[in-house]
């Protein structure tokens, strides 16, 4: 029998060295899954992670890797606050749509109006949206002591029912001829969220995600907040003894990854997406989790993790079109990275013993 | 500033370079963007039969390239402009929310051809759009349900609220109320292109409701499923595909999208060299829609009724849409005689009169 002991100090070398270990187990189970395929698996897993890089398109899909890359940080940075603390927010997608929505309704309600202002007050009603869906399981957990696992991610069910109800109701565009979808931002300058430089697929929302991991990393390494949450993931009691409100921890971790969230559907919806539609959402509040697992929880970790994860999806793609591979094997694959990081990370915390049945018998 | 203006540059050289020469070509590459997978049974699958078809048509002068379940929003514009760049000459996107991402797109690589199915913005002359006359067998549809309902309660799955959706709802109730003065019908909406779970959910509201022939205007088998677990009281269509698995009932007929000879048409004239930009809408006579077989389940003289009016549309001696026909509203639409203008069709936000529900506004 297998029996699993848990290391009593895991190498830091190895927290740092398994992300690596599993995009590369990846690749070779990945590759076995091509090659089944009948496609070249050397081929496929080159066109997936090189040539988005530097092939021949790669003055393109640079810029694109930015796009995807960007709302995944901006997610994954305000989910790993919470996870550090021990606090699952798993209801990301819902803060996102909820955000997209309140943003794109105030910027919708002052259409046409050309002025200044206008984006700057639909970024923030887009992070208030997101932290608004994030305080209902946020107070649901510290007043009821509800599950907030269970809850956030009920809510996303929720959050897409109202996005369905936008984009065919009360957001649809007068001008659209009975089609679901709101106006599309693209052609109202003044809430459009464009390209900064043109080619590089740089926008507001990339911005904003840089300066997140940079705050973020600061919160955590230098603030006495950030030491609390670390504090309470560690060791919950200690913190309790050493002061920290465990109500006040839940409010803040999660407030603050709905907001961030809430801020990435606003930059989605007014940018690449240019509208609410009814599948408006595209799994980034969920993707965000393997992302934020895959940086280690760490800011900085995040942001490398989030530009892999998106280079999985712009080279998938390019695989899915070039080499003909169904969309589902792209997806199967993105699945094996997140089982390999888990699998990696166990082994990593825990030894596996050969056990006798006479010792099993206790 | 330097930096910013090579980068420009560069990118703008590249999409330059990547773009096809016009006139003659030796070799094209002909590319599809399709909304659900391949093996939907439906829709998408229709539109890949048409590519093998293209491939089976053209031999090595043609290379084709494809993807499925691509979203309609942001991720629809990168996948097309990856296809532009990296070689596609004619690109076919095969799903109404594509609209906006083709145009854009297509504004970017004036030298690549770009075909949207069932839209109706050409914002650029290498726009081209098509469609087919669904509507047409709608009609059929009607003639069979109205015939052979029992509970003189049809039922009709429905997408979007858009006009294409909103023209074969019409069709499909004038037909039926034609042949049977009492029948009743029941739209709903299912707010999906593919979702078998929805799908199937909205066919069961249906036969709750006692509704014993149902037409879908969905993608998958899910609605026949359903009605195969009625044991026989329930009938429906195939849709988009002849479905024939659920032959000779639940499935009594189907619509089949033909767009084999469209593509191959529009290949063959980027071949040739006298491709121009286009807005198609072939029917039944053009053979882009075809009415699949009309089962034993179904009367002999209701099939003979069936396949009369399919020639008769085929032939052009009947418009499914021919006067007096009033709007839900009692307002006058068409007088006696008078037939549909295809302006009135493509706009269509109405439905006609005796039908109870309302168009989701």
């Amino acid at each position: 029998m297998l029996r699993l002991e848990k290391r009593p100090t895991p190498s830091r070398a190895w927290a740092w060295g398994t992300p690596f270990l599993a995009v590369l187990l990846t690749m070779i189970a990945g590759g076995a899954l091509f090659a089944a395929l009948g496609k070249d698996p050397v081929a496929v897993v080159r066109t997936i992670f090189w040539d988005p890089l530097f092939g021949e398109f790669a003055f393109y899909l640079r810029g694109q890797l930015l796009v995807k890359a960007g709302p995944l940080t901006l997610i994954a940075v305000g989910l790993a606050l919470g996870f550090r603390a021990g606090i699952w927010n798993i209801g990301a997608e819902g803060q996102y749509i909820i955000g997209a929505i309140v943003g794109a309704s105030v910027g919708l309600a002052v259409y046409p109006t050309e002025s200044r202002l206008v984006f700057p007050l639909m970024i923030l009603a887009g992070g208030f949206g997101g932290w608004l869906w994030a305080m209902i399981p946020a107070i649901l957990k510290t007043r009821f002591n509800t599950n907030e696992i269970l809850v956030s991610l009920m809510l996303v069910y929720v959050a897409e029912t109202i996005l369905s109800k936008a984009a065919t109701g009360f957001l649809r565009n007068p001008e659209g001829a009975g089609f679901p979808g709101s106006r599309n931002f693209s052609s109202y300058p003044a809430a459009r969220n464009p390209e900064l430089i043109a080619g590089t697929g740089m926008h507001w929302g990339v911005v904003a995600a840089f300066v997140v991991v940079i705050a973020a990393y600061v919160l955590l390494q230098r603030h006495l907040l950030g030491f609390q949450i670390r504090l309470a993931g560690q060791a919950p009691r200690a913190a309790r003894f050493a002061g920290v409100s465990p109500n006040r921890l839940v409010i803040f971790c999660l407030g603050a990854s709905g907001a961030l969230a809430g801020f990435a559907g606003l930059f989605e919806v007014t940018g690449p997406a240019g509208q609410i539609s009814i599948d408006f959402n595209s799994g980034y509040g969920f993707t965000a989790i393997i992302v934020a697992f895959l940086g280690r929880l760490n800011p900085v970790g995040i942001l490398l993790a989030a530009l892999l994860m998106a280079l999985t999806y712009v080279g998938g793609e390019m695989a899915a079109t070039n080499l003909g591979l169904p969309s589902a094997a792209i997806r199967v694959f993105q699945g094996m990275l997140l089982f390999f990081l888990l699998a990696v990370d166990l082994l990593s915390n825990y030894r596996v013993r050969l056990a006798g049945f006479g010792r099993e018998a206790r | 500033m330097k930096r910013r203006t090579l980068l420009a540059t560069a990118a703008m050289g590249l999409i330059a370079l990547s773009g096809t020469a016009e006139a003659q070509m030796g070799k094209v590459k002909a590319c599809f963007v399709y909304v659900g997978p391949i093996g939907d049974g439906g829709w998408t699958f229709q539109h890949h039969e048409g590519l093998k078809q293209v491939e089976a048509e053209f031999g090595d002068k043609v290379e084709t390239a494809y993807q499925e379940s691509v979203p309609e929003g942001a991720d629809a514009e990168r996948v097309l402009t990856q296809m532009a760049l990296s070689g596609c000459n004619i690109i076919f996107t095969t799903s109404f929310g594509y609209m906006d991402a083709t145009n854009a797109v297509a504004a970017k690589f004036p030298d690549v051809k770009f075909e949207h199915a069932t839209g109706f913005k050409r914002d650029h002359p290498n726009v081209s759009t098509y469609n087919a006359r669904f509507y047409e067998g709608r009609a059929v549809q009607g003639t069979i349900a109205g015939r052979m309902t029992k509970s003189n309660k049809i039922g009709y799955i429905a997408s979007f609220p858009i006009p294409e959706v909103i023209m074969g709802i019409n069709s499909y109730y004038i037909h039926a109320k034609k042949v049977n003065p009492n029948v009743e019908l029941s739209v709903v909406w299912a707010y999906t292109w593919f979702d078998p779970a929805k799908e199937a959910d909205a066919a069961k509201a249906l036969i709750d409701q006692g509704v014993d022939v149902i037409a879908s205007h969905t993608d998958s088998t899910a609605v026949l499923a359903e009605a195969a677990k009625t044991g026989g009281k329930v009938i429906g269509f195939g849709q988009a595909s002849d479905m024939a698995e659920y032959k000779p009932s639940p499935r009594v007929s189907s619509i089949i999208d033909n767009w084999g000879p469209y593509y191959i048409k529009r290949v063959g004239a980027l071949l040739d060299g006298s491709y121009q930009q286009a807005d198609a809408w072939e029917g039944i006579a053009g053979g882009e829609v075809l009415i699949g077989e009309i089962t034993d389940a179904v009367p002999a003289e209701v099939k003979a009724e069936a396949e009369a009016l399919r020639d008769a549309i085929a032939a052009g001696t009947y418009h499914p849409f021919t006067g007096p026909l009033k709007k839900q509203d009692g307002s006058d639409w068409l007088a006696e005689g008078q037939t549909a203008p295809d302006g009135d069709l493509l706009g269509m936000n109405f439905f006609v009169e005796g039908i109870t529900g309302e168009i989701p506004k």
